[in-house]
């Protein structure tokens, strides 16, 4: 691909997203929730896909966003969009703190140890949340209503979740083409290898969960907002469902690349969705057969997939010197 | 010459069993030094302990006349002294160069000054080494997708990458074809007059090592059986008892 056909695929695509709630006015909810699905994808993928950590407890962090943003929202006292802004940044910087914290002890542990710890994270926090009053319990919390006076709410959160999505998207890839980024990698590929070489594994690891944790966060807040309700189980620490989304539709992409995430919540999302349209009754059913043909039939993602096939496209190849 | 490496009196046990006993060696600033012993006699075992893979139980390492023996492995590693391991480790889902990058010093400085790009020193001395070993052609091509002896030779390159003061290398010619050996001879001996790498060697082609090393150790069940030039060591009755299992 040259180069303008290149820019001009981005700036068209980047165009099409900008139209998309106004061509499909009806679907502006779903494509939002599809913004936030590629935003799951993406921090999931940051631990599982480019360091190894297969993390089950990224929920965690989504559902401290979802409830950070709403209590802050709820006390304030200030105006719809000064208090969403102030408890966005807040849910973010709380997130992204507990990551690190967490991460110095959960980061210890390696493997399936890992996940399984992890695991015990989400629901943990479920029963937390479900049990403390101060955040509504077992009722869960409503944020505050988007003034009704005002039209726009759907294209509202439309725009906010895909400039969220847009910066994951961004600030991942700047981030994947440093030093850190080879730096998880090389962690994901050997971690022995890595400390036996000196690298600071701890403060990368940890680092590298409060970066995900940083726009689960906000996602999580964004996502409160917009559903209007946060149980504690179905929502905010919902383990069964987005917690396990995440990881499949990065590994249905191609975990461990850029784009992997990005296409592989794009493909679920739209078959979920259509399996809830056209196969109601069964979507549960057929949910559950696609992710175990997902794990069966495509361990590596649609990239991984092509990438074993076609290993030059991704530069990889045998380069003879003049 | 200063000694750059000193294990005195190094004991570990892994439950009843004891895989150093009382071992004491030195190596030499400039040196370059092998150590030889029979299966199981505890080299690889002196290896993790002087790294900090696993402590000692008792004695002392020491390193440029520090006590290193309570440091952590990635501690160790960032003031100079860098080991190969016997099974290669290499990253293997990526090249070459990307191989090399996170190899060189610069990758293992905290975790904020890691969020930089790649230096051009660091690219160019990449593509050195790479060179320097046989595997430039080979730059973009995955770790993991390299003969067994290829990705010694990058792990080789990786080490020397991350410009060690003192390099352990864990039997650098296992599984490598016997022209490709003579290639890595030479290069290690290259790394050790051009590059001033002090280097450990364990090795069990005889041939190599009485070539290479100007010191030799030579453990068996743990201890330290014989120290010397390759001639004293090869002429040592007890050393050929040890490798040949018969009473001479």
């Amino acid at each position: 691909m040259t180069n303008v056909q290149k820019a001009s695929l981005i700036g068209g695509g980047f165009f099409l997203c900008l139209v998309a709630p106004f061509l499909m006015p009806q679907f502006a909810t779903q494509l939002t929730m599809l913004w936030l699905m590629v935003v799951f994808a993406l921090t999931w993928d940051t631990l599982g896909g480019q360091m190894g950590y297969n993390s089950f407890g990224n929920i965690l962090f989504f559902g401290i966003g979802a409830y950070a943003c709403a209590v802050l929202q709820r006390d304030l006292g200030l105006d719809y969009f000064a208090g969403l802004a102030v408890g966005l940044l807040f849910a973010a910087v709380l997130s992204s703190l507990i990551a690190i914290v967490l991460g110095f002890g959960m980061l210890g542990l390696r493997g399936h140890y890992f996940a399984i710890g992890t695991l015990g994270l989400g629901i943990a926090a479920g029963e937390i949340a479900g049990g403390w009053d101060y955040v509504g319990a077992g009722s869960g919390m409503v944020p505050p209503l988007y003034p009704t006076d005002l039209a726009g709410r759907e294209l509202f959160f439309y725009f906010l979740m895909f400039a969220l999505a847009l910066a994951t998207f961004l600030v991942l890839r700047a981030l994947y083409a440093t030093k850190f980024g080879l730096a998880l990698n090389a962690i994901r590929d050997d971690e022995d290898k890595a400390e036996a070489m000196g690298l600071q594994t701890t403060q990368i690891k940890s680092f590298a969960w409060a970066v995900s944790a940083l726009f689960l966060g906000i996602g999580g807040g964004l996502a409160g907002n917009l559903l209007g309700f946060i149980d504690p189980r179905d929502v905010a620490f919902a383990g069964a469902t987005f917690g396990v989304w995440m990881v499949l539709m990065a590994i249905l992409g191609g975990k461990g690349t850029l784009w992997g995430p990005v296409i592989g919540a794009v493909v679920f999302h739209i078959t979920q969705e259509l399996f809830w349209t056209y196969l109601l009754g069964w979507q549960r059913v057929a949910l559950g057969l696609l992710i175990v043909g997902i794990v069966v039939f495509f361990p590596n993602g649609i990239l991984g997939t092509l990438r074993e096939r076609r290993p030059e496209w991704f530069g990889e190849k045998v380069e003879e010197r003049a | 010459m200063s000694v750059l490496l000193k294990v005195e009196n190094a004991t570990k046990t892994f439950g009843g069993v004891v895989a150093n006993r009382n071992v004491s060696l030195e190596v030499n600033e400039g040196d370059i030094a092998g150590l030889i012993g029979p299966n199981g006699s505890g080299k690889t075992t002196l290896f993790n302990s002087i790294v900090g893979a696993h402590p000692i139980d008792s004695g002392s390492v020491q390193f440029e006349g520090q006590e290193i023996s309570k440091l952590t492995v990635p501690v160790i590693a960032r003031r100079g002294l860098v080991r190969t391991f016997q099974q290669t480790r290499i990253y293997a889902e990526m090249n070459c160069v990307e191989n090399m990058r996170i190899s060189a010093p610069d990758a293992r400085s905290s975790v904020l000054s890691l969020l930089s790009g790649f230096s051009s020193q660091v690219d160019v001395r990449a593509e050195e080494l790479l060179d320097f070993v046989g595997l430039a052609s080979k730059r973009f091509l995955r770790a993991g997708s390299l003969s067994f002896g290829q990705q010694k030779l990058l792990e080789f390159a990786m080490a020397l990458m991350s410009e060690p003061k003192l390099l352990l290398l864990d039997e650098p010619t296992a599984g490598v074809n016997p022209t490709l050996i003579n290639g890595l001879i030479d290069r290690l001996v290259r790394a050790n007059k051009e590059l001033g790498v002090t280097l450990l060697v364990i090795e069990h082609n005889m041939r190599v090592i009485m070539n290479l090393a100007e010191h030799i150790t030579c453990l068996a069940h743990g201890e330290v059986l014989a120290q010397g030039s390759p001639q004293e060591v090869r002429d040592n009755p007890i050393v050929v008892e040890a490798y040949l299992g018969a009473s001479a």
